[in-house]
């Protein structure tokens, strides 16, 4: 082996086994986390298998994943709601990278996904205009795009973590309800201006082709910074689960107001006050008074591997690897603990590293083989830092539902199982 | 030649650039208020949209009842549906320490919310299916669930923006949101 070896990379730099960084960066791995496996004879005799020898099948208009990847899908509640009303969740501890695959982006819908014809779908704008727009998604296809990746993050996810005690759910149970991809479109802002708002405009009120007409307020200063009206997901059209033909983004902002199936965008004076600004997606605090109009989705992290159902076969070298995100800004820096939030370390961040997108992280472990619990704690560049639960709880307590964002805990018990706990 | 030469650059220049500066991209097509109509279904808490049209609890309650009850429960107090949620009750829930029962009655802080969201929204299995009078009647019968109107008071457009709602002040702005 030509491999560089850095002994002082092996020491801890957190408490239960946190390894520096460093040996990503470097490229070096630990001499006692490779050790086990040089020490064994020869691992397996190689086999001819029949797929080495024989043609494979011809092509497909359109690729599926592997017949042995059949676990990996999205999970949501069996009946008795309405088909397609609630949510079905990302399997996070199933992925890798930062974006998520379109198949596999969480979904939330109030009255099941609309088969929408593209050539009879309308965008209207109207309202506080000079001049009512209409637009075909021909039309729409016709300006200038953008692209960018960005996080879409559901103003529901993780409210597991509100219950008094710790829930038995794995990572997409509990904080399945975010997805990224790389979404193309045109700016709201280009549309807006064409249609020209009158000076008393303070809101857009955006609402969707779907039987439930979802409709939120936008701020108009939002819709004319970087809101996009999105046609592709990933490169392809967007997927209908995700409001195929046309769907907002708001890059940052809460789940919700990135309708979906978009059909009319109003401009007026004030907010609608709807059903789900009201009643819905508002934070109920300690005291009797609700937050209202909650914009961002704020910093946030969770480690998707170890997590529950991904078993740690022995003692060794792991990599812990998760998500991190902010939806004020870009992630300056991940720290990860392993004994429950005593010590810190910094883990890897890899690239690329883009505002309102999330940023997977990477940090080195060497597990003994006793109890731990592993954290992630992000911290943003406007300086937000992830809170813990306990100053969670302490600004808002437990009966908000929506944004939490609180640091999440795995504990490992002494078999490699991983369950979710407060610590 | 040199006056040539700069004649022909500046008329090329003059038949070029007010081209390229005349594309910005105009592909919207104008629509006449009217022909949005059948879309325009937003309505503002000071009542703005609300179209003509009555409706009292009394005569809300038979239409609950054939095309509300069997996913919102009796009354709106027990949902047969979980995310269907109840619409009645839970007065006094919101208290500091208490599990909140967030309803109509207990939470929402516009009733105006009630009409947008029936008419577009509901029954669930037909949405946009009622008349203005019968969202305007359903309205009324859920407010009476809720104790906040009489059974026989006319919801209307003039009446149902200055409902009172009991938990009308309870909201407050998030203070991070962005500037």
């Amino acid at each position: 082996m030509s491999r560089k070896t850095h002994p002082e990379l092996g020491d801890p730099v957190a408490g239960n086994g946190i390894l520096s960084r460093r040996i990503f960066l470097e490229g070096a791995l630990v001499v006692g986390a490779t050790s086990a496996g040089l020490s064994r004879g020869s691992a397996e005799q190689l086999t001819v298998q029949p797929w080495m020898k024989l043609p494979g099948p011809g092509f497909a208009g359109y690729g599926q994943p592997s017949p042995f990847e059949s676990k990996v899908v999205k999970v949501f509640p069996p009946p008795p709601n309405p088909a397609g009303v609630g949510a079905s969740r990302t399997p996070l501890h199933m992925l890798e990278g930062m974006i998520t695959p379109s198949g596999l982006h969480f979904e939330r819908s109030h009255s099941g996904v609309p088969e929408i014809d593209p050539d009879q779908h309308r965008l209207v704008i109207h309202g506080l205009v000079k001049r009512p727009l209409v637009f075909t998604v021909e039309t729409l296809s016709r300006y200038p795009m953008q692209s960018r990746i960005a996080f879409i993050e559901c103003g529901g996810n993780s409210l597991a973590l509100n219950a008094p005690q710790a829930q038995p759910l794995n990572v997409a149970a509990i904080h399945g309800l975010v997805g990224c991809a790389e979404w193309t479109g045109v700016r709201l802002s280009t549309l807006l201006d064409e249609a020209g708002f009158e000076p008393e405009a303070r809101w857009v009120i955006a609402e969707g082709a779907d039987a439930a007409a979802m409709s939120r307020s936008i701020p108009l200063t939002k819709a004319m910074d970087d809101a996009l009206v999105c046609l592709y997901q990933n490169g392809e059209r967007v997927r209908p689960s995700n409001g195929y033909p046309v769907r907002l983004l708001l890059p940052g902002f809460e789940g919700n107001m990135n309708v979906k199936w978009l059909r009319r965008l109003k401009l007026t004076a004030g907010p609608a006050m709807t059903k789900d600004e009201t009643s819905k997606y508002t934070i109920l605090l300690k005291e009797e008074k609700a937050w209202q109009f909650v914009f961002p989705m704020e910093v946030k992290s969770v480690i998707t591997r170890p997590s529950p159902g991904l078993v740690l076969k022995e003692p060794g070298f792991y990599e812990i690897s998760g998500l991190a995100w902010s939806g004020n800004g870009s992630i300056r820096q991940v720290d990860v603990s392993a004994d429950g939030g005593r010590s810190w370390a910094p883990a890897a961040l890899q690239g690329p590293i883009l505002p309102k997108a999330p940023v997977r992280f990477r940090a080195a472990w060497q597990w003994n083989g006793g109890p731990a619990v592993l954290q992630s704690r992000a911290t943003d560049d406007t300086g937000m830092v992830q809170p813990t639960r306990a100053q969670f709880v302490d600004e808002r307590g437990l009966r908000g539902v929506y944004h939490y964002n609180a640091i999440a805990s795995w504990r490992i018990d002494e078999m490699g199982e991983a369950s979710n706990v407060y610590a | 030649m040199s006056t040539l030469k700069a004649i022909a650059v500046s008329i090329t220049t003059l038949t070029i650039a007010p081209a390229a500066v005349a594309q910005a991209q105009q592909f919207g097509q104008p629509i006449a208020p009217a022909d949005i109509a059948a879309w325009d279904i937003s309505i503002g808490p000071d009542g703005a949209g609300l179209p003509p049209g009555r409706g009292t609890a009394i005569e809300g309650e038979a239409i609950y009842v054939a095309k509300c009850q069997a996913c919102h429960g009796e009354k709106g107090i027990s949902p047969s549906v979980a995310l269907a949620g109840a619409l009645a009750g839970g007065m006094g829930t919101l208290a500091p320490g208490k599990t909140p029962i967030k309803t109509v009655g207990s939470f929402w802080p516009y009733a105006t919310t009630l009409f947008d969201y029936i008419r577009r929204a509901m029954p669930f299995q037909e949405s946009k299916s009622l008349t203005a009078d019968e969202v305007y009647a359903v309205s009324a019968y859920i407010l009476n669930l809720n104790g906040i109107i009489g059974s026989n008071d006319v919801i209307d457009a003039q009446s149902l923006p200055k409902v009172k709602m009991p938990n009308r002040d309870g909201f407050i702005p998030f203070p991070r949101n962005p500037k």
